[in-house]
């Protein structure tokens, strides 16, 4: 890959760090997780729980937005095929495993379908498609109410965790662990053969068709890997929230998880911890802003905003996202 | 068979809303080559506009106009302050920075004026007109028709008849060669940005007295529905669009009449699939080379 | 990656530690979370922003205004009432996290009047683990009436059964004979509200429901227009209310409206109808709480005094009485609890019962009964505002009768504030 890029872009070490095992980052950040869950009050280790079941689903947009080029705004509903999933298996069986299991893969089937839809559609048609999927949900759970329970949803059966730790000390290892595994799964898909093939049918399509990669089945195997993170994600705010209903999973959040891997960078794991870290923390800063000013208006509108101007600021400045700023500053020096 | 006449009419003036927002869509389509999928928030934020001046002057008119006014401005001033700027190697990166805006101006907006519904009320009464008991049209939907019509006309003009308008196509298709033949190109695309966005502030003045009033996520759902009926038409044909959207609106009138209100949502994903999978191009495409 | 956790670590570290030092300071010496010798910390969640924010958005803040007079006045036993206001955006998924925000990080003695069936229900769970007192839950929903699995959860507004009850006991003795048909949402409003109408009514002549997602009631109002019905009772949000009232008028179609207390504020009827709203004249609809319209009434000449000096003169509707009323039943629960204010002591008082304030009504509570307002009175839409006719009913919503309350109105006291009774 680096050989065929112009000669200043060799001189940044972007080759080092690929050679970084995952591994190497996933350890530390479990055992950094672990201490912090220690360390933080029951509402930060709430919303270290909350970044994590993010990251999940961050991440797999990451690989299917930034390695493959694919859109899609309809991730908010495969994570609410991920949660439903989880609270009927509950609420039938009350295994926490096998209820994460089966939201897994209920919503990999699901994205199984959207993916093989979204192989033969391109940019804007991609995107409204899914769109489309998007604000389907509470139609969905009205139309099947004796299942889904219309717009009130279901609450979410689970056991307490035991005595020695908290309920959100809990939740934060389960959500993390999750998180973990994903990123390193994901790392380790994107290092391999196939994040190459993926890379390659972003940049060209009949180049990469010419080399002999599958196109179709690439583009729709990175649909269905992210939509598998989406469906774990679902099933964490399931068991976060303790319910789930079609309110929890509307058009804004869809669009707040592309904003959120734009923001971060597209394409790199690192980025989808920048998104999903800014998607806790953004609004938070906005009420308190809000708050201080003493206007009820600002609340709310205010992150909005916020997310409108920085997504836009990005977009224009720095297109590779947060997590490009280094490169790019480095590769400016270089030609400066 | 009256109940089937009722669901018709009521379908088809639903189905001429969506046809107005689907032309917008269409026009800067042919201008820009981009979906807009800021078009429902820059309508709204138009739409506040016109009928803070309706509100300030009691004249319906005045408001209507400031509100098309302002779509061509606020078209105009998107395309020169930030779409220009956007790297459109990637379809990807025109998407992302509408959707950027869609949370500006949504949010803006709710910091203005607050998240309330605000009434707004239609220039011409909404009483249908009846016929044999059953309700048909009413003057406001005659309205909306001619309203509909007159912009597919003047579009249709403006592209074929006129050499703007096949500047502005040219523009779009072929911007390098266009710019050698001596086509001002940002200027064309400029002027895009600007008619869609009047286009769009014209469908959203229609709108908005149907539903449930001004509201900053006015046009979220209705997205959807335009955007369905643009794809449906081809996405470049006014003609297409109208038709796409008085398809989506006789559907969803018919899945709620006689299938019940919650399955329409997934009948427009589910034809929108239909379309997208068997006739990619719409129901009206004359290309076919054009898709890589 | 690493050098990004990195950073992210050292940020979280530095919030937990000082939201840790904020947590210790502020609770102070008494061991009940929020109350100290000197203040009493409430938080609340309600939509201030979204689709669902519009009207609901002026509760919060009109009780925070009564609050705000109270603490002009001297407070509680010496106590002055924060009321923590957030928005959830109507989003289940945010109140999870701005609740927990309140309980965990704020500290809140208590969650007052959270707004929304679908966004409370999924906090039931935490704040009874946390044995956080959850009072006044603004919604009709049964679900707060639960005190062996929710001991700590109670409601304020009529449920949703016990009002198609009293409407539907009007439109029994209005309309014999008549066909009556009914719209409502599709969720447990409509539901529940349908079930209390057909427990008096027996089975309705049609039956349509619509969702918030598709805003045309076209095909319903025809389907109830075709079937000829004379009477149509809603369980409609106002922006539904208003739609489906100028959709049958668009088709010709004059029917009886009789309109839920949730879509019928005249106020929010009136600006979202604009230019139509003469279609109001003669709507039925019912209601627990003086209007605001009424300017004779005592606690609405209180509540608008409150409401120049403390609520920055917001315009004076349904809502806002709605939030002032909240307040002082707060406060009337904080005065039975006592000086020695726990969160024990708090729940017993509300279970003590005896309230009597603004409402028409009295409030159910006991230790069996958690519901909120247990009847309502009808009103008739005249000239754009809205008055009480006839008695206000009373009933539950099992099986027990609908009966006329004898009860008359209370005043409110001199100052405006509950006294310890």
């Amino acid at each position: 890959m680096t050989t065929i890029e112009a000669p200043e872009k060799v001189t940044t070490n972007h080759p080092k760090t690929k050679r970084l095992s995952p591994l190497l980052y996933v350890v530390p950040a479990a055992i950094l997780i672990l201490a912090l869950t220690y360390t933080l009050p029951p509402f930060r280790n709430y919303q270290l729980a909350t970044v994590g079941a993010y990251l999940c689903v961050t991440a797999g947009l990451t690989i299917l937005t930034g390695l493959n080029g694919q859109l899609s705004l309809g991730h908010g509903a495969l994570m609410a095929t991920g949660a439903y999933t989880l609270a009927l298996m509950q609420n039938r069986f009350n295994v926490l495993a096998l209820g994460i299991l089966a939201a897994v893969l209920v919503t990999t089937v699901a994205g199984g379908v959207i993916g093989l839809a979204a192989a033969r559609l391109r940019g804007p048609y991609l995107a409204g498609l899914t769109l489309a999927v998007a604000v389907v949900v509470p139609s969905i759970a009205s139309t099947f109410d004796e299942t889904f329970n219309s717009d009130q949803g279901l609450t979410v059966a689970l056991e307490p965790p035991p005595d020695a730790v908290t309920v959100e000390q809990w939740q934060a290892w389960v959500c993390w662990a999750g998180a973990l595994v994903t990123v390193l799964v994901l790392a380790y898909l994107a290092r391999g053969r196939f994040g190459r093939d993926m890379k390659a049918v972003r940049d060209d399509e009949t180049a990469a068709k010419l080399a002999g990669i599958g196109v179709a089945r690439t583009q729709v195997l990175a649909f269905v890997v992210s939509a598998a993170c989406a469906g774990l994600a679902g099933a964490l705010f399931a068991v976060l929230a303790q319910s789930v209903s079609p309110g929890a999973f509307p058009l804004t959040l869809s669009l707040f998880l592309v904003m959120a891997v734009v923001i971060g960078g597209l394409g790199r794991l690192s980025g989808a911890l920048i998104g999903a870290v800014l998607l806790v923390a953004l609004p938070e800063i906005a009420h308190s802003i809000a708050e201080d000013a003493g206007s009820q208006r600002l609340e709310g509108n205010l992150a909005l905003t916020f997310f409108g101007v920085v997504l836009v600021a990005v977009m224009l400045a720095a297109p590779g996202g947060l997590a490009s700023l280094r490169w790019k500053r480095n590769k400016q020096k270089g030609r400066t | 068979m009256d109940r089937f006449l009722y669901l018709t009419f009521d379908g088809l003036s639903r189905g001429a809303v969506y046809a107005a927002f689907a032309l917008a869509l269409v026009l800067i389509w042919r201008a820009a080559r981009i979906v807009n999928f800021a078009q429902g928030a820059m309508a709204v934020a138009t739409a506040y506009a016109g009928y803070s001046v309706t509100n300030a002057t009691g004249s319906y008119w005045l408001g209507f106009i400031v509100a098309i006014v302002g779509g061509l401005v606020l078209g105009a001033l998107v395309e020169r302050v930030v779409m220009r700027f956007v790297d459109h190697s990637s379809p990807l990166n025109g998407v992302v920075v509408a959707l950027g805006l869609v949370l500006i101006i949504q949010g803006v907006l709710g910091m203005i004026y607050g998240n309330e519904f605000r009434p707004a009320p239609a220039p011409f009464s909404r009483d249908a007109f009846q016929f044999g008991g059953v309700a048909l049209l009413s003057r406001y939907d005659l309205f909306v028709f001619a309203a509909v019509g007159a912009v597919v006309v003047l579009l249709t003009l403006l592209f074929t008849r006129t050499p703007t308008g096949l500047r502005m196509r040219a523009a779009a298709f072929a911007p390098d060669v266009s710019r050698l033949l001596g086509v001002p190109v940002s200027g064309m695309l400029t002027l895009g940005w600007a008619l869609a966005a009047a286009v769009g502030s014209l469908a959203g003045m229609l709108v908005v007295p149907t539903e449930l009033g001004l509201h900053p996520n006015a046009m979220d759902l209705l997205f959807i529905s335009a955007f369905t009926a643009a794809v449906l038409g081809g996405l470049d044909s006014p003609v297409g669009a109208v038709v796409g959207g008085l398809v989506v609106g006789l559907l969803l009138t018919y899945v709620s009449g006689y299938l019940g209100a919650t399955v329409a949502p997934m009948a427009v994903l589910i034809l929108l699939v239909v379309v997208l999978l068997g006739r990619p191009d719409g129901l009206f495409s004359r290309a076919k080379a054009r898709t890589a | 990656m690493r050098r990004t956790a990195i950073v992210l670590t050292a940020v979280l570290l530095a919030a937990g530690c000082s939201s840790n030092g904020n947590g210790n300071s502020s609770s102070g010496s008494s061991d009940t979370p929020g109350v100290t010798d000197t203040e009493i910390t409430v938080g609340t969640h309600m939509p201030l922003t979204g689709p669902a924010a519009a009207g609901y958005s002026k509760i919060a803040p009109a009780t925070k205004a009564y609050f705000d007079y109270v603490n002009s006045k001297g407070g509680i036993n010496g106590r002055k009432i924060t009321y923590k206001i957030m928005d959830d955006g109507y989003n289940p998924a945010n109140t999870q996290q701005v609740v927990r925000q309140l309980v965990l990080q704020d500290k809140v003695f208590a969650i007052l009047n959270g707004l929304g069936t679908p966004t409370h229900t999924g906090v039931l769970d935490f704040l009874k683990t946390n044995r956080v007192p959850d009072l006044f839950v603004a919604s009709g929903s049964r679900s707060w009436n639960q005190p062996d699995k929710y001991p700590g959860t109670f409601g304020f507004n009529p449920d949703y059964t016990v009002e198609g009850k009293v409407l539907g006991t009007y439109v029994k003795e209005t309309y014999p004979g008549k066909k009556i048909c009914f719209l409502g949402q599709d969720d447990d409003f409509g539901r529940d509200s349908l079930a209390g109408i057909e427990k008096i009514l027996g089975p309705v002549t049609a039956k349509q429901s619509y969702v918030t997602s598709n805003p045309n009631v076209g095909p319903q109002i025809g389907a109830l227009k075709a079937a000829a019905c004379d009477v149509v009772m809603l369980a409609t949000i106002p922006g539904f209310t208003a739609l489906s009232i100028g959709t049958a008028a668009k088709i010709g179609y004059k029917p009886q409206f009789v309109v839920s207390n949730v879509g019928s504020d005249p106020t929010t009827l009136t600006k979202t109808l604009g230019a139509a709203a003469p279609l109001l004249e003669g709507v039925v609809a019912a209601n627990y709480l003086p209007l605001a319209t009424d300017d004779a009434n005592p606690w609405i000449q209180l509540y608008k005094k409150i409401n120049t000096d403390f609520n920055s003169n917001a315009e004076f509707d349904n809502n806002v009485v709605y939030g002032m009323s909240v307040g002082y039943l707060f406060v009337q629960s904080l005065q039975a609890a006592g000086k020695d204010l726990t969160r024990d002591n708090l729940i017993a008082a509300v279970e003590k019962g005896g309230f009597t304030g603004p409402g028409l009504v009295p409030v159910r509570f006991s230790a069996k009964d958690h519901s909120g307002y247990g009847g309502e009175q009808l009103t008739k839409l005249t000239g754009g505002k809205a008055t009480y006719f006839g008695t206000p009913y009373q009933t539950d919503d099992g099986d027990g009768a609908v009966a006329a309350y004898t009860g008359s109105a209370v005043a409110p006291p001199q100052d405006g504030i509950p006294t310890a009774q």
